[in-house]
């Protein structure tokens, strides 16, 4: 019930957008998501955005993993 | 973490995996027992599946709670969903899970296979659309967490005429907070839902972190997300810090969808509403306020739900899901689980739901 899928949004005609999931493409609504950019990914649950993916923070978690693996 | 993003993987999945696995099974070498609950089917789903609890020492046991919404809806909302379109000329739309959750034997597919206007839908969007498309009054039966309530949030103020909404939605962080008050079994530390978490924010958990001191990790759902979580919630425990930390911060920020947040809030109110196998929670239950009474099913047929009357289904009387969703018993302590009660033939929605543990278990082929 709580899954919710990243999607590449590739256009948006507001309140919607079109999403690609991993080549399958879907119309999903973003108006509880702010300031949505082509190109970037959202999380997608039953056909609405929730949150855009903190790319910074995905990046900094990758961090902590190497420092994690290398104090083994 | 694959595939989420753009940001380059740059250990592979196995490695990580293994590597924390070394790393909690080190920190608990001669320490007490640590019972870590989740509280998210789709958590149980990656554990089982990547089989997470095989990486564990004995003295480490991760528990499954109440994070499945088709479980813990009780039968007597299911029996209104029943008695509304046997009593009406309705379209009735929902989510695929819930159509399959029987009372007495007979589900939503079982009416929809008599003649009833059921269609399953994957989203509250799509039953918008045939509703517009349609002259037919459509009835949405709305289930789900934090997580999908906006949408109906949502979908209600779109405002369309011929649609209404009867809600089974309920609020997930008020039953966390009821299970940690009953206090049946030994809980260390909580793994919170990642995509609850996404709407709601770090910061909705503060409360119950100060009334109850139990520490608590939000987590993603891949399999070495969890198992990170797992072991900053043993590194806690072990310092007695009792905080809560966020594993999935490209997902949930501190203060949440605070746009979700909104549309929530302006739709619907807390009442105190039963839960299957948890009694009643308090402000719990997600009405939908009066001033949307339009878009409010049980207001729109208050006449035909006057005649309903809800009623014990002796079928489930030996199904002990109510227990497991409390974390008090696994799948196989039920004298039914794969007898008289697999994935085709369930008694219990805990067999029926994707996120029910009994399901999951048995499609991958766990005793334990
Ligand atoms: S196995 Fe079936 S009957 Fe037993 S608790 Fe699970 S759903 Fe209920």
């Amino acid at each position: 019930m709580c899954l919710a899928f990243p999607g590449r949004v590739e256009k948006i005609e507001y309140p919607y957008a079109v999403a690609n999931f991993g080549g399958t493409k879907r119309k999903v609504r973003i108006d509880l998501v702010d300031e949505l950019k082509v190109g970037e990914y959202v999380l997608v649950h039953v056909g609405f955005a929730i949150q855009k993916v903190n790319e910074d923070e995905a990046r900094q978690m990758e961090e902590i993993w190497k420092e994690l693996i290398k104090s083994l | 973490m694959e595939g989420i993003n753009k940001v380059p993987v740059t250990i592979p999945l196995r490695d990580r995996i293994k590597g924390v696995a070394s790393k909690i099974r080190k920190e608990m070498e001669n320490e007490d027992e640590i019972r870590i609950m989740h509280l998210c089917g789709t958590h149980e789903d990656t554990i089982t599946r990547f089989n997470l609890r095989s990486l564990m020492p004995d003295n480490l046991k991760l528990i499954s709670g109440p994070g499945c919404p088709v479980c813990i809806i009780p039968d007597t909302d299911l029996q209104r969903v029943f008695h509304l379109i046997q009593e009406t000329d309705i379209t009735l739309t929902t989510f695929g899970d819930m159509a399959r959750v029987p009372f007495e034997g007979r589900s939503l597919f079982y009416y929809r296979a008599k003649g009833h206007d059921i269609r399953v839908v994957y989203s509250i969007f799509d039953a918008l659309e045939i509703a517009k498309k349609n002259k037919k009054p459509v009835v949405h039966f709305g289930i789900g967490f934090e997580t999908t309530m906006p949408s109906t949030a949502l979908a209600i103020l779109d405002g369309i005429e011929n649609f209404s909404v009867l809600s089974s939605h309920r609020f997930f962080l008020p039953a966390m907070d009821h299970l940690a008050s009953l206090g049946e079994i030994k809980i260390d530390g909580f793994i919170n839902p990642g995509h609850v978490s996404t709407i709601v924010g770090v910061k909705a958990y503060e409360n119950i972190l100060k009334r109850h001191r139990v520490p608590q990790v939000i987590a993603g759902f891949d399999p070495d997300d969890v198992m990170l979580a797992i072991y900053m919630l043993v590194d806690m425990i072990k310092k007695g810090e009792k905080e809560i930390l966020n594993e999935y911060p490209r997902a949930v920020s501190y203060e949440g969808n605070e746009k979700s947040q909104m549309v929530m809030k302006e739709v619907f109110e807390k009442e105190d509403w039963e839960w299957r196998g948890i009694g009643v929670v308090k402000e719990s239950g997600g009405n939908i306020k009066d001033k949307y009474d339009q878009f409010n099913a049980i207001k729109v047929y208050e006449d035909v739900f006057e005649s309903f009357s809800p009623k014990e289904d002796k079928r489930k009387r030996m199904c002990r899901c109510g227990e497991v969703l409390r974390g008090l018993i696994t799948p196989d302590d039920c004298s039914l689980f794969l007898k008289g009660c697999t994935p085709k033939n369930p008694v219990g929605p805990c067999m029926v739901s994707f996120e029910g543990i009994c399901s999951i278990w048995a499609s991958r082929g766990v005793r334990r």
